[in-house]
Order: C-alpha cells, then sequence, then structure tokens
C-alpha cells in the first residue's frame, strides 16, 4: 500500500467528521474544549470566525455536523455541538472589542449586495473589515431575510437576530431598506466594482388543484409565516391541515397552534422514513400535539357556498419493496378545514434580472453560477446562498457566502478567481507528560443530554416564547465530555516502531494492525477487525524498521483515547493537535 | 502506567463466544507494566485464546509467583480466581489447589526469574508431578521488577544495559523440561500471537503441565543492543520449526493441509492438534529427537520456537493418582473424612 499522505490538510481534517461536515468547516471539537474550560467568549469568536451567526445557528441550524458525529458510530447519539454553540453565545462576555472592525480608509472599491439574508450579510462581513465599501439592497424594512421573516420568534429570538446582525452592519455597512432591486441592468450601470446576489428563494411553490383560487383561507407557507413575523397576521381558524411535510410545514403547524389553532394536521404523501423534516423538527412539533398524518394526497380543495369546508384526500396503502416505496390506492377521505397552509417548498425567482446582460440561465430559468468561484457568467457578479442553487439552509448561505467574498476580493485585486488559496493545517503535541495530554482523554461514556422545553402553557401564551431553555450548567458539563476529540490526531513516526504490539493490545476498538504490506485489498483482510467505513481512512506507515511489516489504522471508530500513544515505549504514536486553517478574504492561510 | 480506564466503546465487529462473552470481557484492569514490555502482549494473547476457547471465567484460576510477570494475571479475566503466591512458590499452591479442585482451568503465570532461580524446586515438581495447568514463562533473561539484573536464562555473553556480559551458563527451561519427562513443551515470542494463541490453547488443553517458555522483552532493561533477549535479536534469530493449529472437540475440521501436515495429536479431551510445516527431520512426538534438534540449532544461536514436544500419551496427577472424578471440594464431610473406623482399616493395610 501506498503510505498515507499526512501532510495533505484533507487527511486529518476528514477524521473531525463534524468539521468536515460542516459546510463552513467550524472547528468544533476546539470550540467544545473551551466551554469545557469556561472560556465562552473564546469559544463563540472561534465559532464566529468560520460560521458568522454562533448565536443563530446554535438555535437554528441544520446540524449537519451531529449525524456525521464520531458518537454516532461508536454508541448512537451525536454530542450536541448545536446546543453547545447556544451556550457559548448565551454565556459569552461583550465581545465588542473583538469584532472585526473596518478600516477608516476605505479601499476604493465598492460592492452591491442584493438581499440582506444570511449570504450578504455574511459577503459584508468578510469584505468590510478589508476596506471595502458594501451596500445592501432589502426589499424589506429590516435585515435578516428568512431567519428574520420564516424562522418563528419561539425557535430564535429576535434580540438574538439583531445582535448578530448589528455587529456585521455595525462596521458601517450601508443598508437600503425598502429598496428591491428591480432591474439588474440598472443596478450594474451604478458602477460597483462587483454585484453579488444574495436574494434567496422567495417563492412558495404552488398547490394547482381544483378549488385553489376559490379561497382566501388557503396560504402560501413561507408567505404566511412573514406576515406572521410582520404582524400582518395574528390569528388562524381551529381546524388548520398543513400540506407537506418538510420544515417549513413544521414552522407552520406551530406557529397555527400560537395563534388559534386547536386541530392542527400535517398531511404527508409517504410514510415517516421519506420525510424532509429533520427528526428532531418533528419531535418539536408532536411534543406540541400536532397531528402527522401519512398515506394522504390532496386532491381537491372543498369549497361550499364560496366558503373552505376542507379538502378531498386520496389514501394510499405503503410497502417498501426491493427498497423502493410501492403505493397502492386505497379510498378518498374528507377532512374538514378553516385554514390550509402550503408547505411544498420554495424556489428562487428572477423577475428583476434582464437576460440580455451576458448572465446565462439554465433551463430551470435560473442562473448559471461557477459552483468554484460563485461567479456568474458575467464576470463580477456573484451569488451565493438559496439563490445559487435553490433553497438549502443558513450555515450552507455562510460557506457560499466566505468563497464568495474570496473570488469578489481575487476580482477587485485582479487575481485570479479559480485558483483557490489552499487550506493550511498545524499539528502540535499534546504531550503534557508520562501519561497526561493537553486534552481530557477520557470521553464520558453517559448518553446525550436532553434539552428542557418550556411548558406547555407558558409556551403559547405568546408568539415569541422561546421554547428551549438551553443547557443547564451541569448538562453543559457532561454534554461537553461527550467529545470524542476528534481533532486530536494519533500521528505515527515509522522509524520509531519497535513492533512491540503494545498500542495493537491496548487499543478499545481494535482499530490498530501491524500486517505484511501488499495490495491494499489483501491488507484490508489482515486487519484486527474489519474496516466497513468507506467514509473513513485506512492509515499505512511506510515499512517498519525491524520487519518492513507496515503499522495500519482504520481510522472510523478511533475514539482518540491516546492509549496507543501512552501504551508505545518509543513515542513512535503521538497525540497531536490538528488545527486546519481556512482561508477568508484578504487572509490566506500562512502554513501549509 | 495509563491513568485512565480503557474507554468502554467497542467494535462493532466483536462476536460473542457460546458464553455471550465477547473478546474483551476477558480483559482486565489496565497494566501498570512498562509500556511495550512483552508481558502485555502475552496477556493479550492469553485473553484471546481463553475468549475463543469458550473459558466461563469464574471456572479460571489464575496463579502467579512475584515479579513483573507475575503481576499480569491481574491484567486479564478479572472476574476469575486468582492467587498471587510468595517468591517462586507458585507451582506449590497450584499442585494444591489442582488436588483440592479438579475442575478449574490453571492458568500459571511466572518469570524466568520466579521459575528458574527461587523457584526452580517448585518448577520442576509441578512437571514431575504433571500438574493440569497452563504454565507460562514470560521470559526477558533478567529480573525486570528489581531492575534488570541477569537471570538464570541469560545467555554467555549476552550484555547488560550498562555493557557487562553475562558469564554463567544459562538454564533453557525448555530442555530442563523435556530432560524431566515434561508431557507438553513450547516456545515462542510475545510479537508473534500468530503462532502463541494456538499454543496457549492447545496448551489449556493438555491434560497435564504443559510449559510454554515466551521470549518476552523487557523494553526497560534488555532491549539494547547487544541482548539476546530483545525485540531485533529475538526476530532475527526466531526459528519457527513447525506450526500448531488448535483444534477444539467438536469443531467442524473444515481446513485441509495437504502440504507438510506431519502430525495430527489427539488430545485426552477429544481435541486435536495439528502439526504444519514441520521440518523433514523433526518429530515433535519423539523426546530424544526433539532435545537433539533443539540442541543442534540452539548451539547455532536460533532460537526454535513452536509446539516442540506433545506426548499424547500424557495423563495428569489426578488420573495417575486415581482421584475421585468429583473435586475434592465438592465431597460431603463424611466422604473426605470417613471416620475412625476406616482409618484404622487403611492402616490395617500397610501392617
Ligand atoms: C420556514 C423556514 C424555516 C427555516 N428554518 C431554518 C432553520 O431552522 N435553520 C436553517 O439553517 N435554515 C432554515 N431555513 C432556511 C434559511 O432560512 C435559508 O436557507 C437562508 O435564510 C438563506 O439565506 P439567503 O441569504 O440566501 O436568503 P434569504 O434569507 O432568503 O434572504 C434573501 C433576502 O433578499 C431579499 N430580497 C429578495 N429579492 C430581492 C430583491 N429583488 N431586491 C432586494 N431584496 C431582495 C429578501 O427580502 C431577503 O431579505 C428556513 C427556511 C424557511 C422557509
Ligand atoms: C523471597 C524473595 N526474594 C527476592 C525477591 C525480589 N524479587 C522480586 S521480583 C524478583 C525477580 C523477578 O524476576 P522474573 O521472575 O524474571 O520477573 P520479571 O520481572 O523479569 O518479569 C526478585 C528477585 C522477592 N520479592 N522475594
Ligand atoms: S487513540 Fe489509539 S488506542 Fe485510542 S482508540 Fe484511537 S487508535 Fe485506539
Ligand atoms: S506501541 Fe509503539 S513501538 Fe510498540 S508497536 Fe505500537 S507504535 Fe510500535
Ligand atoms: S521492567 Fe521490564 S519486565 Fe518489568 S514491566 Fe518494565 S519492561 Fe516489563
Ligand atoms: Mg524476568
Amino acid at each position: 500500500m501506498r503510505p498515507s499522505d499526512i501532510g495533505n490538510p484533507d487527511y486529518f481534517h476528514k477524521v473531525v467528521d463534524c468539521q468536515w461536515a460542516c459546510p463552513a468547516h467550524t472547528n468544533v471539537p476546539e470550540y467544545i474544549r473551551l466551554i469545557a474550560q469556561g472560556r465562552y467568549t473564546d469559544a463563540y469568536m472561534l465559532n464566529r470566525e468560520s460560521n458568522v451567526f454562533p448565536a443563530v445557528l446554535g438555535r437554528t441550524c441544520d446540524r449537519p455536523c451531529e449525524p456525521a458525529c464520531r458518537r454516532t458510530r461508536v454508541d448512537e447519539k451525536p454530542v450536541a455541538i448545536c446546543r453547545l454553540k447556544r451556550v457559548a453565545s448565551d454565556l459569552k462576555d461583550d465581545v465588542t472589542a473583538l469584532l472585526p472592525r473596518a478600516p477608516a480608509q476605505k479601499n476604493g472599491k465598492r460592492i452591491a449586495c442584493v438581499g440582506a439574508g444570511p449570504a450578504s450579510l455574511a459577503v459584508a462581513n468578510d469584505l468590510m473589515p478589508l476596506g471595502y465599501e458594501v451596500t445592501i439592497f432589502e426589499k424589506s424594512p429590516i435585515p435578516g431575510g428568512l431567519m428574520r421573516t420564516n424562522i418563528p420568534a419561539f425557535r430564535l429570538p429576535a434580540a438574538v437576530l439583531d445582535e448578530e446582525i448589528d455587529m456585521i452592519l455595525g462596521m458601517g455597512v450601508d443598508v437600503r431598506y425598502g429598496a428591491p432591486v428591480t432591474s439588474m441592468k440598472a443596478l450594474l450601470a451604478e458602477g460597483y466594482d462587483a454585484v453579488f446576489v444574495g436574494s434567496g428563494a422567495p417563492r412558495g411553490k404552488e398547490l394547482d388543484i381544483p378549488g385553489r383560487r376559490d379561497s382566501d383561507r388557503i396560504h402560501i407557507g413561507i408567505d404566511w409565516l412573514e406576515s406572521v413575523a410582520f404582524g400582518h397576521t395574528d390569528r388562524i381558524g381551529e381546524r388548520v391541515l398543513i400540506i407537506g411535510v418538510g420544515n417549513t410545514a413544521m414552522d407552520c403547524c406551530r406557529t397555527s397552534r400560537r395563534l388559534g389553532g386547536k386541530d392542527i394536521k400535517v398531511m404527508a404523501r409517504k410514510p415517516r422514513a421519506y420525510f424532509k423534516a429533520s427528526p428532531w423538527e418533528l419531535e418539536d412539533a408532536e411534543e406540541e400535539h400536532i397531528e402527522i398524518v401519512i398515506n394522504h394526497e390532496p386532491i381537491r380543495f372543498v369549497i361550499e357556498n364560496g366558503k373552505l369546508t376542507g379538502m378531498e384526500f386520496q389514501r394510499f396503502e405503503s410497502k417498501e419493496e426491493g427498497g423502493k416505496l410501492v403505493q397502492t390506492k386505497l379510498d378518498k377521505v374528507f377532512l374538514p378545514a378553516d385554514d390550509v397552509i402550503l408547505a411544498i417548498g420554495q424556489e428562487a425567482a428572477f423577475p428583476w434580472i434582464e437576460r440580455d446582460l451576458g448572465i446565462d440561465f439554465d433551463k430551470w430559468e435560473m442562473p448559471v453560477v461557477d459552483k468554484v468561484t460563485f461567479q456568474y457568467s458575467r464576470p463580477g457578479v456573484f451569488s451565493g446562498g438559496d439563490a445559487a442553487w435553490g433553497p438549502q439552509n443558513i450555515i450552507w448561505a455562510v460557506a457560499h457566502a466566505h468563497q464568495a467574498a474570496l473570488s469578489i476580493h481575487a476580482y477587485c485585486q485582479g487575481t485570479s478567481l479559480t485558483e483557490r488559496p489552499p487550506q493550511g493545517m498545524t499539528l502540535s503535541s499534546a504531550k503534557m507528560g508520562l501519561h497526561e495530554w493537553s486534552y481530557k482523554n477520557d470521553y464520558n461514556s453517559i448518553g446525550r443530554q436532553k434539552m428542557k422545553h418550556v411548558d406547555l402553557v407558558e409556551r403559547f401564551k405568546k408568539m415569541n416564547v422561546e421554547v428551549e431553555l438551553g443547557f443547564s450548567a451541569e448538562q453543559t458539563a457532561r454534554e461537553v465530555e461527550r467529545c470524542l476529540n476528534c481533532d486530536l490526531q494519533t500521528v505515527f513516526t515509522d522509524s520509531l516502531c519497535i513492533e512491540c504490539d503494545a498500542c495493537v493490545d491496548v487499543c478499545p476498538v481494535l482499530c490498530l494492525t501491524i500486517a505484511p504490506d501488499g495490495e491494499e485489498a489483501d491488507v484490508r483482510k489482515r486487519l484486527s477487525a474489519p474496516a466497513t467505513n468507506p467514509k473513513q481512512d485506512l492509515f499505512a506507515s511506510g515499512p517498519l524498521p525491524q520487519t518492513s511489516r507496515i503499522m495500519l489504522k482504520d481510522e472510523d471508530l478511533c475514539v482518540h483515547c491516546g492509549l496507543c500513544a501512552e501504551r508505545c515505549p518509543t513515542a513512535a504514536w503521538d497525540m497531536q493537535k490538528f488545527n486546519l486553517l481556512l482561508p477568508y478574504a484578504g487572509k490566506p492561510c500562512k502554513t501549509r | 502506567m495509563s491513568y485512565i480506564k480503557k474507554p468502554v466503546a467497542r467494535h462493532p465487529s466483536l462476536k460473542p463466544n457460546t458464553l455471550g462473552l465477547t473478546l474483551r470481557d476477558y480483559e482486565g484492569a489496565m497494566s501498570t507494566l512498562c509500556a511495550g514490555c512483552g508481558h502485555d502482549s502475552i496477556t493479550a494473547a492469553i485473553v484471546r485464546a481463553l475468549y475463543e476457547l469458550d473459558t466461563p471465567p469464574h471456572m479460571l484460576a489464575k496463579l502467579s509467583g512475584i515479579g513483573c510477570s507475575s503481576k499480569t494475571p491481574t491484567y486479564f479475566v478479572s472476574g476469575s480466581h486468582g492467587f498471587n503466591s510468595a517468591h517462586g512458590r507458585m507451582p506449590a499452591i497450584a499442585t494444591g489447589a489442582s488436588a483440592a479442585n479438579r475442575e478449574l482451568t490453571y492458568i500459571g503465570v511466572s518469570g524466568d526469574g520466579d521459575s528458574l532461580s527461587i523457584g526452580l524446586g517448585q518448577m520442576v515438581h509441578a512437571i514431575r508431578r504433571n500438574v493440569k495447568m497452563l504454565y507460562v514463562i514470560e521470559n526477558n533473561g533478567v529480573y525486570g521488577l528489581t531492575k534488570g539484573q541477569f537471570s538464570a536464562s541469560a545467555d554467555v555473553g549476552s550484555k547488560s544495559k550498562k555493557g557487562e556480559a553475562n558469564t554463567q551458563a544459562p538454564l533453557d527451561p525448555v530442555m530442563l523440561a523435556l530432560d524431566i519427562g515434561a508431557t507438553f513443551v513450547a516456545r515462542s515470542f510475545s510479537g508473534d500471537k500468530a503462532q502463541l494463541v494456538p499454543i496457549l490453547k492447545a496448551g489449556l488443553r493438555h491434560d497435564g503441565f504443559a510449559l510454554v517458555d515466551v521470549i518476552s522483552p523487557c523494553v526497560t532493561f534488555n532491549d539494547h543492543e547487544g541482548s539476546t533477549k530483545s525485540y531485533k535479536h529475538t526476530r532475527k534469530h526466531q526459528l519457527p520449526i513447525l506450526e500448531a493449529d488448535f483444534v477444539p472437540f467438536a469443531a467442524e475440521i473444515t481446513a485441509d493441509y495437504p502440504e507438510g501436515a506431519a502430525h495430527s495429536v489427539k488430545m485426552h479431551d477429544g481435541s486435536m492438534v495439528r502439526f504444519r510445516k514441520v521440518a523433514a527431520d523433526y518429530d515433535p512426538t519423539d523426546r530424544a529427537n526433539v532435545a537433539s534438534y533443539l540442541r543442534e540449532h540452539q548451539r547455532a544461536g536460533e532460537v526454535p520456537t513452536g509446539l516442540l514436544y506433545l506426548d499424547e500419551s500424557s495423563e495428569d496427577m489426578h488420573r495417575a493418582a486415581k482421584t475421585v472424578k468429583t473435586p475434592l471440594t465438592r465431597l460431603t464431610h463424611e466422604e473426605l473424612c470417613p471416620g475412625n473406623a476406616a482409618l484404622r482399616k487403611l492402616q490395617e493395610a500397610f501392617r
């Protein structure tokens, strides 16, 4: 086998499952350790560097990191990475002095952003400190995009959102509220050095079935949530049907519950295993006595004397056959309703971009965005967030924004957009003494801490009672110790190994093997335990001094306990802290 | 020593044996030996052998004397019986324990100091009595626990850490055991588990005293240039002269050995030892042949390893003495002590 290239930052980055899975590559284990040490401000600032909105995300993030967490493979439930982020933001001190600042002397470049959602805000966050003059055009009277207008206040309090938006706008961003961009041509004519399109995916999908246009009690989910957020809507009928079972549906049903809905049903076409909503959002809805009905497909709205009385559905029976869902029709049923909310998806729309500006559109009428540079086919126009490739989430919007900001900076500097600045890394030994490490190698095998919620009566009193109470000090103390410190890497030095087998023998999860070299497929047959996760590497050393066999390590289940390094007589194994260095606009990585 | 306990996380592929126990259920406390000590590898091999043999922990007794090697029973099978005897006295304790309860599985772990110096008289008599036990000598050529003095197994010319050469002739437990009639004699290397584990399993099933001399480098006091018991020296000079596979009784025999399948030896309980890759002029059941073969190769500086000698007709202490099948510990007071009349009658028989 070819020896593993541990000099490539990707090798160890991949071992840090959460960081690898996070679109913005937040250094999760490091911020968890900072929280463990009570260094909440440092934990917050470390988060902010990569994900810009730690307090918002600590409550709302889609958390792709959690299903990736190594604890899910070691013992089921992931570390509560997301809610620990909230702990850092709740307990931080005043961070004003630590925030990036815009220089008084500007660099003479002017950037226009369309929309004041997380994508544009994060672009401004990266560019303002470099001296750019950033102008944001926003059609609404307030900033935040869907974070403001669609994520309900009982999940994300306005004050939390305001604080983090102000950190960016406070650098002197020029925001024009109530200023929808209606013509790209006109915007380009204003002579900005670059334009960023962060206008999101604001159009809710329609359900064109009979009766759709015959009542004003049929609502588009995202528009309805927005009108609730702005206070235009403050009540709903007692019987509510929500069509669709994604995260938007969850926010619609829970909001209905707070506005007078009593009998609320979320109607799904497919069985539960096929739901788009995150499992935790479903749990939270069901806790509020929302009924989730499966195997029902809407066929028409029932209108009597001009009044909506309910909906008719086709019922199905579902079976899995050969991994495929097979649905057979049963009968049709009528369900009564006072209001129906459609939550079946959303899309971007660009009526305001003229088609003769050198901006290519694809067959779905979406502007073509380069996956690497985030640039439209017209140089100098960039995009990110939901506007680029359709609806995603906040953390993806932020990740896009960092890349777009890098491109905008390169574009304004006249350097290459396609040659992306490389990531870097540092490795530093964690050895503090004979068997002492700079991290706690004895993780806590306790189960995941359960988030406490405000009781039902209390939470329904007002729209903006935040449901989640956050972790108590005791819960935090336990949860941080569940982390396996996946950034504390096992680093091997071939020339030091005397092949005593001590590391192989002590490893609790049978990661290690010393075996004769050969083709990878053969070598894999010789492992102490089968390596079954193709997403994790099999480390291979060079030939060992005494027998020319090789050291192998399946990275999949290593719990970073450091016992291999503790039992190694020659320090051939060492535990070293891996620090991924990410390039940001104007801040390339120093080491590689 | 490590300060933390081994994490509870386990590899999902770990399969339970017929008792429902996984490999890790045969572990003991964390080792306090020096990192890299050969003894820890032998412990790992014992754990695997006991797991693979489906040994019920409560039917196992671990005995040892004094030394780093003698500390190791603490590091395997926490839930079993144990006795840590005075230096070199483990064989007598084992003999007594076996006499009292023939149902337990006995493992004695000793060192070259414990067995070949202070305990030599003890060991040879346990061999003579053919006490049914696995007897492992963790042989590092030094007294590890007392900081590395030469032991009785140190080779002439082997150098101490400070560079002094040993001048006294070594005692070789394998030759000694062969000479005094041992029925199971093996030598292996802590760094060769593929060889060691089957030997340990066969030894645990042997009906008698199974001596396994394992070269087990002392990383701290005897792993330097000039030592003949270092990892490097042993690797260079180890001469595996045959391979033994242990096939437990009732296990389906699926593997076939066309080449060099010189011998199959049936053990008392019906399990089999199959010897493979045996040198043409070697017969592991012929005591004289084994002794002369080993002498010749050892003279050439080689370290012959493998299950070197096996006497299939071995009868352990109990069978030889025709004691009752029921362990003495389970006999009633009346059965053990039949009273004055019975004693009188017995004495009468000697008049
Ligand atoms: C109901 C709902 C709940 C959600 N919950 C979560 C959640 O819990 N966690 C999560 O991570 N994500 C969630 N999302 C998704 C997330 O909100 C979006 O992915 C994210 O906000 C996208 O950011 P953006 O900056 O690309 O666009 P947006 O947030 O949509 O912001 C776009 C902004 O551009 C403005 N705009 C649009 N067109 C123009 C124009 N022509 N001129 C001027 N301004 C314009 C809009 O008014 C808006 O302010 C949710 C989405 C919905 C609909
Ligand atoms: C009666 C008695 N004499 C001497 C000692 C000191 N002593 C302790 S361990 C030991 C030698 C152990 O050597 P070995 O059996 O080879 O074990 P190792 O530490 O090398 O594994 C000696 C002499 C003792 N503990 N008790
Ligand atoms: S740190 Fe070492 S001993 Fe611990 S699980 Fe990972 S490879 Fe095994
Ligand atoms: S413990 Fe160290 S010296 Fe021993 S085999 Fe492992 S890496 Fe090599
Ligand atoms: S002194 Fe030698 S024998 Fe004792 S634990 Fe250390 S390495 Fe092993
Ligand atoms: Mg010794």
